[in-house]
């Protein structure tokens, strides 16, 4: 591997899988775990005895209802897994975190083949009226949101809003532009059968969506989903005789140079996916212009291009002029953007479902939206103080 | 239209922490109390036992002028808690004695459309009962009055 990168070859994904996808499907975060990691066990020619690692964002903690379907144990309890190596965990790059430090165990062979995987069901959770309360058992306001909820900013839609009009103001994106992702989100979705939305948008229908905290509408957010997504890691040397073509983790993006707050860094039209993406081009000698496709997380169309801008596809404050009329990051662009409907169209699987659709692309298995001749892609994770990439390739 | 500022019935309130408790309580005095380095002479918020610049753990809470710019807004249009209804702004103030210090708050008494980045604004504050028996004063931000 003669570009080098920080493991040097070693540490591949050998196999994808994702569950059941969509809104109140009343299943167990549990089931839909299980079915995602089994087949993406089995995706990769595996069986769970050679599963000797395992790895998932976030852990048992669960800020909100739904946030997470199942833990590390619950996993490995349900199928009976020894673990050579395992870890859970939040404060990581991003949800895409686990699958870093999974990177790290297979190139230091503390195991050959890491399961890693995120679930949610939100969709379910929340049906419940669970929402309605963001206070502790103890009737407090969580520490998170301390600042915030009691001037009535009680959703990530609001402190984006902020960091959305600001940008804006100092380097002139406009609502069509902007909405430019979510349309675009929507066209992919058209081709992605597991999409939760897949009517076609149009400008005219984005531009008159319901308002939620202006500039951002409704388009604008993405929608919660029950559904569980899973990777294989593996060492190269165990990927051998596998049947997928195994794709090389060429980097990773963890830096994080400022304090993790929404609201103050030094730039406040950047975020922390700029010194994760900092971080994933000083490990590397691939270039943005090498990328042939991009997942950015769409959790709110305002973070794709601040991801769009960290990764530096085009100078720091020029989004809005690179996705102006939708054609750079469209499936036959210079640039394809998040191919299968992202989270605004696809649903919210919190990042994995970014790098599980990397994948498919990269194995040139995408059916009608595959983007021809894909080798490198890259993943960008996570809003506001949280931020992970990865670039993978077919090398 | 000036949206004239009426009280809501009900607000989430947070539960000061050994860090916190100045700035949510500074108010009762009338003062906005805001974290500073005594070694580097800078302002920081959130407050924290230390400054993130220069490392320096004498640091401690100070009155600041509750004067400063609009660094950015948002008109909420979706109701989050039945007890305030939408719309109104929420807004991050950059105070006039450190501009990198932003206060995250409500903007009111103003006409949410005519809001604009690099209006002039200034702090006041609303007493609550917060849990466990305590108190908190929060500061809001209005369109700054002429200087006396
Ligand atoms: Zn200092």
């Amino acid at each position: 591997m003669s570009r080098g990168g920080p493991f040097e070859g070693r540490s591949v994904i050998t196999g994808a899988g994702m569950s059941q996808v969509g809104r109140k499907l009343m299943r167990s975060g549990l089931d839909l775990t299980l079915e995602a990691s089994l087949r993406a066990i089995a995706d990769a020619g595996l069986t769970p005895d050679d599963i000797d690692g395992i790895a998932s964002y976030p852990g048992p903690m669960a800020p909100s209802p739904g946030f997470t379907g199942a833990g590390v144990h619950d996993v490995r309890n349900a199928l009976g897994l020894r673990s050579r190596w395992y870890m859970s965990g939040m404060e990581t790059a991003a949800q895409i975190g686990p699958v870093i430090e999974a990177a790290m165990a297979v190139a230091l062979g503390l195991a050959n083949h890491v399961l890693v995987f995120r679930s949610v069901w939100e969709s379910t959770a929340q049906a419940g009226g669970n929402r309605a309360s963001v206070l502790t058992p103890e009737g407090e306001l969580p520490e998170h949101l301390e600042y915030t909820a009691p001037f009535g900013a009680l959703s990530p839609a609001n402190w984006l809003a902020l960091p959305a009009q600001r940008y804006m103001y100092e380097h002139g994106l406009t609502r069509e532009q902007l909405g430019q992702i979510a349309i675009n989100a929507r066209r992919n979705a058209g081709f992605n059968p597991d999409a939760v939305f897949r009517d076609p948008l149009t400008m005219d229908d984005y531009l008159a969506s319901r308002m939620i905290s202006e500039p951002l509408s409704l388009y604008d957010c993405d929608i919660p989903c029950d559904g569980a997504t899973a990777v294989i890691v593996s060492g190269r040397d165990a990927a051998a005789g596998l049947p997928r073509h195994p794709l090389t983790i060429e980097s990773v993006g963890t830096g994080m140079f400022e304090r993790a707050t929404w609201d103050q860094r030094i730039d406040l039209t950047t975020m922390a996916a700029h010194d994760a993406a900092a971080t994933l081009w000083e490990r590397t000698s691939l270039r943005p212009s090498d990328v042939d496709v991009a997942q950015l997380y769409d959790g709110f169309s305002f973070l794709t291009v601040q991801w769009l801008d960290a990764l530096g596809f085009c100078e720091h404050g020029k989004v809005g002029a690179f996705i102006e009329d939708g054609s750079r990051i469209a499936l036959d662009g210079d640039l394809p953007l998040n191919t299968a409907g992202g989270q605004l169209s696809g649903g919210r699987l919190h990042g994995m479902g970014l790098l599980h659709e990397a994948c498919i692309q990269l194995w040139g298995s995408a059916g009608e939206r595959q983007v021809a001749g894909a080798e490198v892609a890259a993943v960008g994770v996570g809003g506001g103080p949280v931020a992970g990439a990865l670039l993978l390739s077919t090398h | 239209m000036t949206d004239t500022y009426e009280r809501p019935e009900f607000r989430l309130t947070p539960s000061p922490s050994a860090e916190s408790r100045a700035f949510w309580s500074g108010g009762e005095r009338g003062e906005l109390l805001i974290y500073r380095c005594h070694d580097c002479g800078h302002f920081f918020h959130p407050p924290a036992p230390a400054c993130f610049r220069c490392r320096s753990r004498d640091v401690a809470p100070e009155p600041v002028s509750g004067r400063g710019v609009v660094a950015t807004y948002t008109i909420n249009r979706q109701p989050w808690l039945p007890t305030m209804p939408p719309p109104y702004v929420i807004v991050l103030v950059e105070l006039d004695e450190d501009r990198d210090v932003r206060i995250f708050s409500q903007l009111v008494d103003v006409d949410p459309e005519a809001v604009r980045i690099g209006d002039r604004v200034e702090v006041f504050f609303e007493h609550w009962p917060a849990p466990g028996d305590t108190e908190v004063w929060l500061p809001l931000f209005r369109p700054e009055r002429a200087r006396a």
